[in-house]
Parts: structure tokens; C-alpha cells; sequence
């Protein structure tokens, strides 16, 4: 990038400007010191016996060292592997409908006669995007709610019995799938319609003179065209597998032990540990994700630099 | 160019999906936009339920008896309600400048070619991209070390910066702001602050709306810092008070002026569960009437950010 060309120029003398370039950066720089550099050193007391009570910096330099025991105890306990299973397994699935559904949509919502109906739906779709998942916590409760939400009153219409949601595993997987599908769809979209628009007219012109079909264009030409973002958006989505929407699974299971072997992720878990103060766990844990997430973003970004390097984070 | 236009459209024409394709696109689409709209409609619709209605039988996709009682509730009674709102407006206020100010002036220093200190700011920038301190750390340098537990700075300072949207005014200002513009303005003399304050800055508006824009949302729609961070409920934003809303439907009696009602009275007669629906209402009016007008700028930040991670 322009690091390089910057390096040729370099003057070597230090000017003024530097100096005042450096006082318009020091805010931003302190805030960067102490909201994320500081927490990085903190990551040790993963391997200390660290005490809640007391001074911070106190604390974690006459604590004593523990070696790997919080992480022994974090892999005795059943959790850590339903954890990690969950984390994979949700995004894994996730990635492949953030892919599909929105590229689909995508495809479709271009293809409608009224370009103004398409920019309607596409603006009906982007509402949940911009909602907290404390309000979607709220809604999704209107539905499931044991005794008054919608869901039970349709089965007591249908002459069902009523479903206790909140307590059976069984159904969760797809409400939480659904419930992420239906969050992202907006967004989603966007960037695979600005993808769209900017491919040149004249490709599409060409496939009419010979007799494309809309079917063969979008399967010939679009889609082709469209690799190149979708296999970045792709590896991007993989880079951060081990990192999960925290709202999703704390918020829209309202946090219910029964759905703890569905729902929990770990994220959710690093949350639980820290509040019910097993501060060593919870810190084995928070250490874990950060170094494969730091891993497997690094990898991915690697990847992306060799098929396209102005994707690549640097 | 009028030939070209009407070869165009003709073309277009022609080159159209069939009428009955067309239809079903149309209601697929339309489904889809129920399946987003629906759901904040009965919300409203618990909303404006009577609270006996909701006892009996329980939440309907239309109020089965209309009432205005929960939001004549939460204008009278609701202290906990109007402060909540207040805590809100000052932390979306608050962040979104002090978020822009630190973001953008970073984003300049790294966009200045020529600036020896680059090198360095730029990997202080990209590093939290990759590898973080984690939750537990980050909560206890915040609350032990920082001392923001409980302050209402818990809620703006750490969502002040993200390294994306650094990214972001640094792409913005090396494309769009001339380096003559700059120099110029070094020759005769300017500081940098001056440069950054007065021409930066003014010709800089769309990055700043983006920005701004992305600012405002993350701090309105928040409530994972006040989960963490809060426990006076004096602090308490809307979120937070939906939160707690959630877990516990009475706590909105706790602050009530009770003018001379006892708490268990108050408990037994305030419309609780339509109260709790009206604050989720309104967290989301503003959001949803906002949205739409802005989503311009959200699309040309998200746009640029897909393509720069």
C-alpha cells in the first residue's frame, strides 16, 4: 500500500508537522492504550490464580502463577466442548445462508419491473438490522410466551396442545438460525446489490444479441462476476468462527437454563463465568478465543491478500 | 443521446423477466417484508392493548381492546421511563461526537503520507482488528483499574472507536482531499490542527454522516455495557431498562411516584405488560423513522467496509 511508497519519501528529519500530527493522534492513541492494549496484557491472568477483590494491577502481579490448571478445569467440565461445538456449528451454518439467502435475494430483487417496489422491499428489509437485541428479545416473547404469546394461541386454535418454547432444546436450532437470517438479511444484501449495480451493462446487452436467457445471464454472467466478493465475504466470515453475536444467544433464549446445550456459545459462556465469579474459567476461556479468533483471522486476511490484495485488512 | 436512451430501454424491455415471474418475485418479496414488518407491529399492537385484555387473552396481532393506558402509564408514573430516556439521549449525543472526533482526527493523521509516526499509529490501529484482550480482562481494567463501573462513561467510552471506521475516514480523506489542498495550507503557515479543524473537516461531510451514523445506532441500540458496567438504576438507558423489563415485568414500579399508592397497589394496578411493550416502542419509533432517510450513508460505509474488512 502506500506504506511503501511513503518509506521512499521519508524525510529524515523530524519537522513540526510530525509534532502536531502526533498531538491530533494522542487521544485516539490513549484510548487504543487503555481500551485495547491494556486488556491484551491482562489476557495473563489466564495463567494466574487470579483474586476478584482488591486492586487490578495489585492483583494480577502478586497473584500466583497457575500454569495451564484453568484450563484443566475448563476441559473437565462438560461445557467447554457443547461450547465449542455450538460456536462452529451455528457459524458454519450461518456462513452458508449469509452467502446464499442474500446473493439470492440479491439476484431476485433487480430482476423486478418496478425499481421502485425493489428499493421498498429492499428498505422493509434492512428494520431489523437497526434493532437492539433486547427489542428483539421482546418481540420474539410475543410469540413464544407460554401462556399469552401468539405462537401457543394459534396452536390452541388448530386444537393443539401448548409448547413451553423456552424449555425444549429441540426447536431452538432453528429458531436461532431463523432469527440470525432475519437480522442480517439487509445488510447482507447491500453489499452483494452494490456488487451488482457496478457490473457494466454492455455484458448483459451482448448475452440478449445472442439469446440468453435471464436464467443463463444470471447464471453466466452475474454470478461469475460475483465471485470474487463472495469468496471474500466468505473467508472473512470464516476468519471470525470463533467469535459468535453475543445478543443472539443470551438475549433471544432469554438466557434459559434448558437451552443451555442448544444456545450456549463462547461468548455466552465467557459472560456466565464471569458473572458467577469462576474469574479463572472465565479468563481460560476468553484467552482461548482470542488466539485461535487472532489465528484464523490472520489466516484468513493471508488468504485474502493472495486473491485480492486491495481486500486484505492490510 | 435521446437515440441511445430509447435503444436502451428498449432493450430493457425486451430483456425482461416474464410477467408471471414477475408476480412471483413480487410475492416473495412481499412476504419477506411482512416477516420484518409484522413482528415490530405486534409489539405495537401489545403496545396499545389493555392491560385486561392481555390477562385474558393473552397478546394478539391486533389489540383485541384498544387502550392508551400504558403510555398515559409511562407519562404520568414513569420517572424511571423519562430518565431512562434521558441517560439514552446524552449517551448517543455524547459518543457520537466524542466517537467522531477521535475517530476522524486518527483517520487524518494516518492518511498524511509524509508523517514519521505512520508506521507505527498504523499498526496500533490494525492490531485490535485481529487479536483483543477478550471480555474478562477488558471488564476488569474497566471497572477496577479505568474505575467506570457504575459511570456514565462506562456507556460512551468504550464503544468510542473502532478500528473499522478509522479505516474508513483514512480511505476517505487519502481519495477525496488533494495533497496540494494540504500543502498549500502548510505553506502559509497553518497548523495542523488549524488544516485538520477548518478544511478537513468542513469538506470532509459524508465520511462524518457515515460515521456519525454508525456512532448513533451502536450507542441508541447498546445495552451489552450497561449489562456489564451498571447497576445504579438512576444510569439506566432505555436498554438497559427493557433488560431488566424482561427478566423482571414489576421492577417499572420501583421508581414510580407513588403519590400515596402503596408499592403492592401500584404493582397490582400499573399496566405491566403493555408498559414493558410501549418502552420497546419507544427504543424502536426513533430508529424506524430515522433509518430510511439515512440509509444512504449506512450503505456507502457498509459498502466500503466489505471491501476493507
Amino acid at each position: 500500500m502506500d506504506t511503501k511508497s511513503g518509506r521512499k519519501r521519508v524525510r529524515t528529519r523530524w519537522h513540526t508537522q510530525d509534532t502536531e500530527l502526533t498531538l491530533l493522534a494522542l487521544p485516539t492513541t490513549i484510548w487504543y492504550i487503555l481500551f485495547c492494549f491494556l486488556p491484551m496484557f491482562g489476557l495473563i491472568i489466564a495463567f494466574k490464580d487470579f483474586k476478584i477483590h482488591g486492586g487490578f494491577l495489585s492483583n494480577v502481579i502478586h497473584s500466583e502463577w497457575s500454569g495451564f490448571k484453568n484450563f484443566e478445569f475448563l476441559f473437565k467440565s462438560n461445557d467447554a466442548w457443547v461450547v465449542i461445538r455450538n460456536t462452529l456449528g451455528y457459524n458454519a451454518i450461518f456462513i452458508v445462508l449469509s452467502i446464499v439467502v442474500p446473493v439470492t435475494l440479491a439476484l431476485m430483487i433487480g430482476q423486478l419491473h418496478s425499481g421502485k417496489a425493489g428499493k421498498a422491499y429492499q428498505t422493509i428489509m434492512f428494520l431489523p438490522y437497526f434493532l437492539s437485541w433486547v427489542v428483539v428479545s421482546a418481540i420474539v416473547w410475543a410469540f413464544l410466551s407460554f401462556d399469552k404469546g401468539i405462537a401457543n394461541q394459534f396452536l390452541a386454535d388448530m386444537g393443539k396442545d401448548p409448547v413451553n418454547w423456552y424449555m425444549e432444546p429441540k426447536y431452538w436450532p432453528y429458531f436461532l438460525v431463523f432469527m440470525n437470517v432475519w437480522k442480517g438479511l439487509g445488510y447482507g444484501m447491500v453489499v452483494y446489490l452494490a456488487t451488482i449495480s457496478g457490473i457494466d451493462s454492455t455484458y448483459y446487452e451482448a448475452a440478449v444479441i445472442d439469446g440468453a436467457s435471464k436464467w443463463q445471464q444470471a447464471r453466466f454472467i452475474t454470478l461469475p462476476l460475483m465471485k470474487l466478493v463472495i469468496v471474500m465475504m466468505f473467508i472473512l466470515a470464516v476468519g471470525r468462527i470463533f467469535y459468535t453475536d453475543f445478543g443472539l444467544f443470551f438475549q433471544v433464549p432469554r438466557d434459559s437454563n434448558s437451552l443451555f446445550d442448544v444456545a450456549t456459545t463462547i461468548d455466552v459462556l465467557v459472560y456466565k463465568q464471569l458473572k458467577t465469579a469462576t474469574v479463572g474459567m472465565a479468563s481460560a476461556s476468553a484467552f482461548l478465543q482470542s488466539v485461535l479468533g487472532c489465528v484464523t483471522i490472520l489466516t484468513a486476511n493471508w488468504i485474502v491478500r493472495r486473491i485480492d490484495p486491495d481486500s486484505a485488512m492490510m | 443521446m435521446s437515440k441511445k436512451t430509447e435503444y436502451a430501454t428498449g432493450l430493457d424491455k425486451f430483456n425482461r423477466i416474464g410477467t408471471a415471474t414477475n408476480v412471483g418475485f413480487h410475492v416473495i418479496f412481499i412476504l419477506l417484508a411482512l416477516i420484518c414488518l409484522v413482528p415490530v407491529l405486534v409489539v405495537l399492537s401489545i403496545s396499545l392493548s389493555s392491560e385486561d385484555s392481555i390477562r385474558n387473552d393473552g397478546y394478539h396481532l391486533l389489540p383485541t381492546a384498544l387502550s392508551g393506558e400504558a403510555y398515559d402509564y409511562i407519562a404520568q408514573q414513569g420517572r424511571m421511563i423519562t430518565r431512562a430516556l434521558g441517560v439514552s439521549v446524552l449517551v448517543t449525543v455524547a459518543g457520537t461526537a466524542l466517537g467522531v472526533l477521535l475517530t476522524t482526527s486518527m483517520g487524518y493523521v494516518l492518511s498524511r503520507p509524509n508523517y514519521k509516526l505512520k508506521g507505527l499509529l498504523t499498526w496500533v490501529v490494525f492490531i485490535p482488528m485481529v487479536f483483543n484482550g477478550g471480555l474478562v480482562s477488558s471488564y476488569y481494567i474497566n471497572s477496577n483499574l479505568l474505575g467506570l463501573k457504575d459511570t456514565v462513561w462506562a456507556l460512551i467510552l468504550p464503544l468510542a472507536v473502532s478500528s473499522f471506521n478509522v479505516i474508513i475516514c483514512k480511505t476517505f480523506f487519502r481519495s477525496t482531499i488533494p495533497d496540494a489542498l494540504i500543502e498549500s495550507a502548510e505553506i502559509d503557515g497553518s497548523s495542523q490542527l488549524r488544516i485538520f479543524f477548518s478544511i478537513v473537516l468542513p469538506i470532509s461531510l459524508p465520511v462524518l454522516a457515515t460515521i456519525g451514523l454508525f456512532l448513533c445506532f451502536s450507542y441508541w441500540n447498546d445495552w451489552f455495557q450497561s449489562m456489564l458496567y451498571i447497576d445504579n438504576q438512576s444510569l439506566y438507558s432505555l436498554q438497559a431498562l427493557l433488560n431488566s423489563l424482561m427478566t423482571n415485568v414489576d421492577a417499572l414500579a420501583k421508581n414510580a411516584s407513588s403519590m400515596g399508592v402503596s408499592y403492592a397497589e401500584l404493582v397490582a394496578t400499573m399496566p405491566k405488560e403493555s408498559a414493558r411493550m410501549a418502552v420497546a416502542i419507544v427504543i424502536v419509533v426513533p430508529v424506524a423513522i430515522a433509518y430510511p432517510f439515512f440509509q444512504k450513508y449506512f450503505i456507502s460505509g457498509l459498502t466500503v467496509g466489505a471491501v476493507k474488512g
